[in-house]
């Protein structure tokens, strides 16, 4: 992947951003340093990063025109205390002033403790409110939802989240390769392998290290493990929502079987600390290996019952077609990956863009779709599964002898990776100096797929919220860190 | 015709719930602890305080046919109103600290408190962090602690028996 970084005055800056609204470049993330801000961004074929020193504490605003920054601002003034000038929600995000300190990143001061959330106005004859959260009802991650309806219908969603921040991005600064490499591993615990890949890989970019050809398969292999596991989850769990318990609990027993098999190939579960800088930390055995085939006949035998299953029923249709519509423009504006734009015809995909192996070397194809509603979504998955299963085949067939590990040099320098999860595209950027690592970013891609939300429930009612909601299954604990 | 088919095999095939030896005794076991104190179930209202879903994976495992959670007696509730045994994970972030106290104090007693996790534990590989309290136990007196990271749907089902045995007393 060919990527540069420029360190740029305002003006630099400033151009950078209008790049971002011509929609010539799509934003990959905006983060902090105690003082600087960076911005990363794709192109076509590259990716670049650029870096303004803030002597001042404060930078040039890139949300104030370009919306999709706009979180990321808030989450940068609260760590770093870097303020975005001229922005439009100069809010507090992740800090809810629980915290003893305020910038716990950057200079720290007292906190000021909590104050009430102005949450966003709507206007109107009989317009009512429902808080709900951060507590729900079913077994989620904590996250405020506050809507505003007019009778059943939402007129106003918006979602305050930081509930779950657990201080990753500091812990990992300063720490050793390995601890930080795990707790990366835990930003989102559904994406962890998608997660300790781009940390590995961003790790090898600053080390100059590569890793050996098995290692890559092997990470290719529980990827796409991971990708079968969630999928099959979500599809189930989508129907569950729309009251179709059937649905749910045969892809139940596929999604147990998928994790059962990664159990016996890599001895994790959820394939959680399997994958290290370097290369991976199990090897597959024959007896793993097998265990991945079974795994992918049964899938394959199961799964087309399943498919008609959720084509056939009418009244599941009724509740899945032309739900929670996202579109087109809007997806692109955010520059949304994974299925929440690939259903709204975005076609970009991390492993397609730009490739890192093994995906170089094999045969798959990115579904895209154009409705955008949560059976868009639904449908987006149903094919990625079988993309999955066609990967995890050439992967098991193709799969190269040798080392499992490089051996890593202990050097600094600057990494970045960007690696396709289930959900989308995980960008990771890291320095490390000699022994550890001195600052990372870690960006989920539900960044650019909550806002999405918003708009998608905005003339839904109210009940088909747990049903739009599940259909993007964004991280909370990716997002809040 | 694919629901017809399912619904058939669904009667004509044997279950996919797994006898599995310990699972058999616990559920045993279980049963008649859980009896003694509460009738017939155990309500339990999980809590997110910070986990990284991990464990949110592993507990949503419980209802798969596999583990087929309900036949010990054990279900979910949405509301801690209605729950006997809160089962909470995550190293407790502070921003969460409130959530979980007011869960806790809108639970009816007798309840129990599960801690569930490395995080839930210890604080995991939170331990230390600025946002984080650092353990269940430093926000709620822990009747039961599990670990792993994420502990297996197995470890959680012996998990809560063992906290039955410790209600008994």
């Amino acid at each position: 992947m060919r990527w540069d970084q420029v360190t740029v005055d305002v003006r630099g800056w400033r151009q950078a951003t209008e790049s971002l609204i011509a929609g010539r470049r799509t934003l990959l993330g905006l983060w902090g340093e105690p003082n600087r801000v960076h911005m990363a961004s794709r192109g076509e074929d590259e990716i670049a990063v650029v870096s303004l020193a803030c002597p001042k504490g404060s930078f040039p605003s890139v949300g104030a025109r370009h919306s999709p920054a706009i979180r990321l601002e808030r989450a940068i003034a609260d760590l770093y205390g870097l303020k975005a000038e001229g922005t439009l929600d100069g809010r507090l995000w992740l800090d809810h002033g629980r915290w003893t300190v305020r910038h716990p990143l950057g200079a720290a001061a007292r906190s000021k403790g909590p104050a009430p959330y102005a949450f966003l106005a709507a206007e109107g004859e009989s317009l009512h409110q429902i808080p709900v959260g951060p507590v729900h009802a079913g077994i989620i991650e904590p996250g405020h939802f506050r809507f505003t309806a007019s009778g059943e219908t939402v007129v106003r969603l918006e979602e305050r989240l930081g509930y779950v921040h657990r201080g990753l991005e500091g812990l990992i600064a300063g720490a050793p390769l390995d601890r930080a490499a795990r707790l990366a591993g835990r930003a989102s615990g559904d994406s962890t392998v998608a997660y300790a890949v781009a940390f590995a890989r961003a790790a090898e970019a600053a080390l100059g290290v590569e890793a050996p050809s098995r290692a890559h398969w092997l990470r290719g292999l529980m990827a796409e493990l991971e990708r079968l596991a969630n999928h099959l989850g979500d599809i189930g769990a989508i129907c569950n929502d729309a009251a179709f318990a059937l649905m749910h609990a045969h892809c139940a027993v596929l999604r147990e079987q998928v994790l059962r098999a990664a159990d016996v190939a890599f001895g994790h579960r959820l394939m959680m600390d399997c994958v290290t800088p370097g290369g991976v930390a199990v090897d597959l055995t024959p007896a793993g290996a097998e265990a991945v085939r079974d795994l992918v006949r049964t899938v394959r035998e199961r799964f087309p019952l399943l498919i008609d299953l959720y084509d056939d029923t009418a009244s599941l249709q009724d509740r899945t077609v032309g739900t929670g519509i996202v579109k087109a423009e809007l997806a692109a504006w955010f520059g949304a990956s994974g299925y929440v734009g690939r259903a709204s015809s975005g076609g970009f995909d991390a492993r397609k863009a730009f490739p890192y192996p093994p995906y170089d070397a094999l045969e798959f194809e990115v579904p895209t779709r154009d409705e955008g509603d949560v059976n868009a979504r639904v449908w987006i998955r149903i094919e990625e599964t079988r993309q999955s299963l066609s990967l995890i085949d050439q992967i098991l067939d193709g799969l190269p002898k040798g080392p499992p590990t490089a051996p890593l040099a202990s050097g600094a320098g600057e990494g970045l990776a960007l690696v396709e999860g289930f959900r989308g595209d995980v960008f990771i950027w890291l320095r490390l100096e000699p022994g550890k690592v001195t600052s990372a970013y870690l960006r989920d891609p539900s960044w650019f797929q909550w806002p999405l939300l918003e708009a998608a429930i905005e003339g839904n009612i109210v009940a088909d919220f747990p049903l739009c909601n599940k259909s993007f299954n964004c991280s909370y604990a990716g997002v809040d860190l | 015709m694919s629901m017809p088919r399912l619904l058939a095999e669904g009667i004509l095939k044997s279950a996919l719930t797994e006898p599995a030896p310990d699972l058999a005794e616990l559920g045993v076991a279980f049963e008649a602890a859980a009896r003694r104190r509460l009738g017939r179930s155990l309500s339990i209202r999980q809590v997110d305080a910070g986990s990284c879903n991990g464990c949110e994976l592993e507990i949503h495992a419980l209802s798969n046919a596999y583990y087929d959670l309900e036949r010990f007696g054990l279900r979910f509730v949405a509301s801690p109103r209605h729950a006997d045994v809160l089962l909470v994970t995550g190293p407790v972030t502070l921003n969460m600290r409130e959530a979980l106290e007011r869960t806790y104090a809108a639970t009816p007693a007798p309840k129990w408190v599960v801690a569930a996790g490395a995080c839930a534990i210890d604080g995991g590989l939170f331990a230390g962090s600025y946002a984080c309290a650092g353990s269940v136990d430093k926000v709620l007196t822990v009747d039961i602690r599990i670990p792993g990271c994420p502990p297996t749907p197995t470890a959680l089902l012996k998990g809560l028996l063992a906290l039955m045995e410790g209600a008994k007393r």
